[in-house]
């Protein structure tokens, strides 16, 4: 067909070269994205008008919006007396007023440093778990930290908190006593059982022992107090806390092979999830008391934390059997054939990589779960859709809504986003890491 | 394939089999739900034997040597291990396995771990090695599969046949009485088939138990001391490996032979 000989033999082999150069810049880019072609040009300048039209409705009405009025009259009067009686404006005069029932409801306001310093301390006691490369120590604060936050948010005699705690000592002590003299599956019951009854019937009556002889503690403050973003975040990041080791424990559960525990498993969750949140939240207003002791009054924001958490704990769950599941079965039977037991090759092989698979969908179910705090306003607490209402039920600020759901809005929005570029952060890092 | 293993000369001063025996399997079977993948297999393995088991893909070949640690069980039969007999006694399991090392096709090293990690993870939780020592016993058999400078790096930075090595190089470090290895230059390009074997070969050079399922019949006729077929889920046909590739005595054996040497 050619001359072309078929023998050919490469003398030396040719280095890297640099790739073509081409024009680069914004020009460029403004070109290639937003003017490729004639549709393209006309979608940009259609699109340029729409956010025009947006901005220039909207704009003015936030610059101008009025800061400090007491009133919405008042705030009425000042546009009025300003403008030219045509522009519209925000009146933020009702977020300047009322932002601290917004933020801490009914809380009393010269103890507002207590909600605050719990989230310090909640977030000093997070960090560690969300930021490895923190100082070991730290997890001293955040073994503290969920009782040292409820002691602080409700206040009360310190003996409670410090009775509650002895409970897990109770735990420790028994599960090694038990260890060196019984065997250790009893140390495991041991440990299990012996705090419950010690918190179920000592607890209660040591703590009240203990105050009655040396009374020390902070004020008291109801649930009923409890209100705006105070309650979202209380409720929100216990329930997100003692959602996931739930969850972890649920999904794990469903994939095992022991029949009865599978069986629970997967009754509990498809319950959970099968039914409204709502309907879960009025179970937990109205009837959670008749399956309790007979005595034992639960706190309505306990009782709505419980709920919040095990509901969580079932979409959790299900998020993980989605990475477990991902994971090659190759990595259980590495791990296996090394001969590690169930539970260590569940901490260090399996987990580890299908949490890290799970970090969108744990993220987003935590994102869904925080926005969906706001229902507890149907049973009654004062979240800060409740707190809204409260603030439109009062004479001055009547007829307002656009500023405090503007408000309410940016809050939320500020938690999920921080929430979701956090999961982006790990997604990043791990990759890094492992590849 | 032949040629390959060859170009190095096998010292064969330390492969000696004794007369103690490693594994004992007794009229042993098994079923996938109502499909019988292994029949009636027995088999012993003395110390110090390289047995190499081939035969057609679906001929329970792998699923035979998975049994021996456990990670498929068998329904009828015995299997005992260094004197330990396998049943479902969950400390009976995790002693065997921690006594026999494996290495799989598509290595199973632990992507979120390095190196150095993946080796000393076992050691440390199952043998309770203190961490120090632990990485002393895994940088010395890293340095013996010759990937020591690796060990910082993850297992997704390596090649195939250096992930194998480690693999290899991490069940070593739980100082196993027996190698199990299930087809490791299957899933391999050919140019990193051979560092894998020769270091397979160094292992039984130093008299390590081994049972490999492999289609590498050069490192069957320089390593091993029994070829093992396997067709339909039993055992077919055994020698030792110059009789099996010389003058196999089974049909089914000689067309397997023909079809895997003749092209």
């Amino acid at each position: 067909m050619s001359d072309t000989p078929v023998t050919y033999v490469r003398k030396e082999m040719l280095g890297q070269k640099a790739p073509p150069t081409s024009e680069v810049g914004p020009v460029r880019w403004v070109r290639e994205n937003l003017f490729s072609s004639p549709m393209n040009a006309i979608l940009t300048i259609l699109s340029l008008y729409v956010v025009y039209v947006v901005v220039s409705h909207v704009g003015p009405w936030l610059v101008n919006g009025i800061w400090d009025a007491d009133s919405l009259t008042e705030c009425r009067e000042i546009i009025a007396a300003t403008g030219d009686g045509h522009h519209s404006a925000a009146c933020f005069g009702v977020i300047s007023a009322r932002w601290h029932q917004l933020v801490f409801g009914y809380y009393p306001s010269e103890l507002y440093w207590r909600p605050v310093l719990a989230l310090v301390v909640f977030l000093v006691g997070i960090a560690p778990v969300m930021f490895p490369s923190l100082p070991r120590k730290l997890y001293i604060v955040t073994m503290a930290a969920p009782l040292l936050c409820f002691w602080l948010l409700w206040g009360g005699s310190i003996w409670l908190p410090i009775a509650i705690a002895l409970g897990f000592a109770v735990g420790v002590v028994a599960h090694k006593l038990l260890d060196t003299h019984v065997s250790s599956l009893a140390a495991i019951i041991g440990a299990i059982v012996l705090p419950l009854i010690y918190w179920l019937y000592i607890c209660g009556p040591l703590a009240g022992g203990l105050a009655s002889i040396i009374p020390l503690g902070i004020e008291f403050v109801p649930s009923r107090s409890f209100g705006g973003f105070m309650l979202s975040i209380v409720i929100g990041l216990s329930a997100i806390v003692i959602s996931l080791p739930l969850g972890i424990l649920l999904a794990l559960a469903r994939r095992s092979d022991l029949f009865i525990i599978k069986t629970c498993a997967v009754v509990f969750i498809e319950v959970i999830r099968g039914i409204p949140l709502i309907v879960w939240l009025f179970t937990a207003q109205l009837l959670l008391n008749y399956f309790l002791p007979p005595g034992s009054s639960f706190d309505l924001t306990l009782r709505v934390i419980i709920m919040v958490t095990l509901f969580a704990a079932a979409y959790i769950a299900e998020v993980i059997r989605g990475g477990l599941a991902a994971l090659p079965k190759g990595q259980y039977e590495g791990a296996d054939s090394l001969g590690l037991n169930y539970w260590q090759s569940m901490q260090l092989i399996v987990l580890p990589q299908a949490l890290k698979i799970s970090i969108p969908g744990i993220v987003n179910t935590f994102i869904g779960l925080f926005k969906d705090t706001t229902l507890v306003v149907f049973i009654g607490l004062f979240d800060p859709l409740g707190i809204a209402s409260a603030i439109r039920a009062t004479t001055e600020w009547n007829g307002i809504y656009w500023e405090l759901f503007l408000f309410i809005g940016i809050m939320f929005f500020i938690s999920c986003f921080s929430m979701g570029r956090y999961s982006l952060y790990l997604e990043k890092k791990l990759q890094r890491e492992h590849r | 394939m032949v040629e390959m293993t060859q170009e190095r000369t096998v010292d064969r001063s330390h492969m000696q089999v004794s007369d103690e025996v490693a594994i004992e399997i007794r009229n042993m079977n098994k079923w996938y739900g109502t499909f019988h993948v292994l029949r009636d297999i027995d088999l012993t393995v003395q110390r110090g034997e390289r047995i190499v088991i081939c035969g057609p893909s679906g001929s329970g070949k792998s699923t035979l040597i998975r049994c021996i640690n456990r990670l498929e069980e068998h329904q009828a039969g015995d299997i005992i291990v260094d004197g330990t007999e396998l049943s479902s006694d969950l400390k009976n399991i995790d002693k065997i396995r921690s006594e026999v090392g494996m290495c799989f096709q598509h290595f199973n090293l632990f992507p979120h771990l390095t190196i150095l990690e993946n080796c000393t993870l076992a050691p440390i939780w199952v043998r309770n090695t203190p961490k120090k020592e632990a990485e002393e016993i895994a940088m010395h058999f890293l340095e013996k599969v010759k990937i020591p400078e690796q060990a910082d790096k993850y297992p997704g930075m390596l090649s195939g046949g250096q992930q194998q090595r480690v693999a290899i190089a991490r069940s070593l470090c739980m100082k196993p009485r027996i190698m199990l290895f299930d087809e490791p230059t299957s899933a391999l390009d050919p140019e990193m088939i051979k560092e894998v074997l020769d270091t397979m070969i160094e292992l039984a050079e130093e008299g390590m138990t081994m049972l490999c399922v492999t289609h590498e019949m050069g490192f069957a006729q320089a390593v091993a001391n029994r070829v093992i077929f396997m067709d339909q889920g039993q055992i077919v046909e055994q020698n030792e490996p110059t009789e099996f590739f010389n003058n196999p005595q089974s049909e089914r054996t000689q067309l397997f032979l023909s079809q895997i040497i003749g092209h």
